[in-house]
């Protein structure tokens, strides 16, 4: 205990000072939380309104959707406030962030990580969760150990695999001009895509979303094992369960896309 | 002698450009051969782009070099970064180690937990850097507050916190006032006589390498021109000093003194301005045959300016 505490010292020391110049600002971060918890509310009304003129959506009712939307936004919204500034490596190299991370001795990712907190996010967060519980609630789910077990499953791996997005468009901006334009579609895109049930998507986003991103495993698939309905194509109802696979595929092209990023700034080899 | 603190052999270094469509090969680094003892205070000078940045970050682990080796305080920079950092200090006078938004204080608060120093290493430093670098008004103050000096004396303090052995400094006096540049470099020479630590400096300011080298490494283009004392490279290149003597009445140009060069004259020639090549001739010499001319009341020389110096080291490969 005493060498994980040692071990991680420099980290929450870092972590500890971002949280308190964050609320340091009590009127600017009131504001942020405020339109953090809007934009989340809007987003969950977006939902209802596409429900007042359809019954349901790629085999899901309203029900459905709002813990589809539930899950998929509360580990998005966990894993934006701890990865959510990993995608800005275009910022840190102009100020040169980077190379003072170079100049200390811990890795650098752990460094990039743990340079930053958004805690505006929590308010966005709290969206998410209300999503999430009202959803178990409306939902007819068969409560049992294993779909106990399902809801954690999928929260944790959902987290995991946003939080991997970040992280992969880390790596991903340091050979991309304009690398933010081009990984803000998968990120955000894959949020959105996240909250929406995979099979009103068509064959390539499926491909995109489904598998290569794997934004189908963070809350849709585990719905719908969780509620016993059937799949859609490529996707059979036991895939929830897969959630972490999904998970440990998305921090392996995140890793890899990070270590291709890195050499890359470094100037090859390594 | 002891181990090295720097040492590259035949270091390299190429960057890809994109030049319109086309890419191209820049060197910045080419066949850098150099060592660097423990406790030397060494000044890597040349112009802008002559690859003095890119030597520090292949210094720093930060660059991989295309060719050559490199090791620094005894390490691979790049396979062993995380021990290294432990090992070098770096101040980059661009870029900032502290966190713009907290109190010095507690930048290097966060900075002392980074490299695990002990409370008592931790006080013990931070009160020694705080005292020598004059720090203890600033210590409550918002980084983004501070003016540019002050910033510089915090920036060093936070690079020098874990007591490097080797202290690499780019630019550290650029943009700073007159006053902010001795209170620095007051304190390089101090930390140097205290620890024994290791600078490594570049600069472009000739008076960091006057006051604070014993050693300069000029380069040109990545190439390494020169490795000796200032005082040789002056000599290398026929740099020449200048006598000013003051005379005690007007008196006409002094143009036939022998081995010098008159100058300028000032008040109808009651001061006067002697270049001599100090290879040729000595002070004494032409001190006394000015004074086989004229009554001298007072006199000064001054040693060649470093600038003409490098100027005149890229003129004559050009």
């Amino acid at each position: 205990m005493g060498d994980l505490a040692a071990r991680t010292a420099p980290y929450r020391a870092v972590l500890a000072s971002r949280m308190r110049s964050q609320r340091s600002y009590r009127a600017n971060f009131a504001l942020d939380l405020a339109s953090s918890a809007l934009v989340g509310f809007v987003e969950l009304a977006e939902v209802w309104v596409i429900f007042r003129s359809v019954d349901s959506l790629g085999g899901l009712d309203l029900a459905a959707v709002v813990l589809v939307f539930g899950v998929a936004d509360l580990t998005f919204s966990l894993a934006d406030l701890a990865f959510g500034h990993c995608d800005t490596i275009p910022t840190y190299l102009r100020a040169g962030t980077l190379d003072v991370f170079y100049l200390r001795p811990q890795p650098l990712l752990l460094q990039l990580i743990t340079s930053d907190i958004s805690l505006r996010r929590l308010a966005r967060a709290g969206v998410g969760a209300t999503a999430l519980v009202v959803g178990l609630a409306i939902n007819d789910v068969a409560w049992s150990a294993s779909s106990v077990a399902l809801v954690a499953l999928a929260l944790a791996s959902g987290f995991a695999t946003f939080a991997a997005m970040f992280v992969w468009a880390a790596g991903a901006q340091f050979y991309l001009i304009d690398g933010a334009e081009a990984t803000n579609a998968f990120v955000y895109g894959g949020r959105y895509a996240a909250t929406q049930p995979a099979a009103v998507w068509d064959r390539p986003l499926k491909a995109v979303f489904g598998f290569l991103f794997p934004m189908a495993f963070t809350a849709y698939l585990p719905v719908v094992t969780l509620l016993g309905l059937p799949g859609p194509e490529w996707m059979p109802g036991w895939l929830g369960w897969c959630a972490p696979v999904a998970a440990l595929w998305a921090w392996l092209l995140a890793l890899l896309t990070w270590r291709a990023g890195v050499r890359h700034y470094q100037g090859g080899g390594g | 002698m002891s181990a090295p603190i720097i040492e590259t052999h035949e270091l390299g270094r190429d960057f890809r450009v994109r030049d319109g469509v086309r890419r191209r090969t820049v060197v910045a680094v080419d066949r850098l051969s150099v060592r660097v003892a423990p406790g030397e205070a060494v000044g890597y000078i040349g112009a802008n782009g002559a690859g003095k940045s890119t030597t520090i970050k292949m210094l720093a682990g930060i660059l991989v070099p295309t060719r050559g080796s490199i090791t620094t305080c005894g390490l691979r920079p790049v396979q062993d970064r995380r021990r290294l950092a432990r090992q070098i200090g770096v101040v980059f006078g661009q870029r900032s180690q502290l966190w713009w938004d907290l109190p010095v204080r507690d930048s290097f608060r966060i900075l002392a937990a980074i490299h695990s120093l002990s409370p008592v290493a931790e006080r013990e430093r931070t009160d020694e850097l705080v005292e020598r670098l004059e720090l203890q008004e600033l210590l409550g103050t918002p980084v983004r507050q501070l003016s540019l000096g002050q910033r510089m004396r915090a920036e060093v303090a936070a690079a020098l916190l874990h007591s490097p052995r080797l202290v690499v400094l780019d630019e550290p006096t650029i943009g700073l006032d007159v006053l902010s540049k001795q209170r620095l470099r007051e304190f390089l020479v101090a930390e140097r006589r205290t620890h024994g630590t290791t600078l490594l400096l570049t600069t472009h300011d000739m008076g960091d390498v006057e006051r604070l080298c014993d050693r300069i490494l000029l380069v040109d283009r990545g190439s390494l021109v020169y490795d000796g004392t200032l005082a040789g490279l002056s000599r290398t290149v026929g740099a020449q000093r200048i006598m000013v003597v003051d005379l005690a009445s007007p008196a006409g140009d002094l143009v036939d003194v022998p081995q010098t060069r008159h100058v300028g004259s000032e008040g109808s020639g009651m001061r006067q301005r002697l270049a001599f090549d100090p290879e040729a001739t000595t002070a004494a010499r032409v001190l006394a045959a000015v004074s086989e001319r004229a009554e001298v009341l007072d006199l000064a020389v001054e040693e060649p300016d470093v600038e003409d110096v490098v100027r005149r080291v890229y003129a004559s490969r050009r």
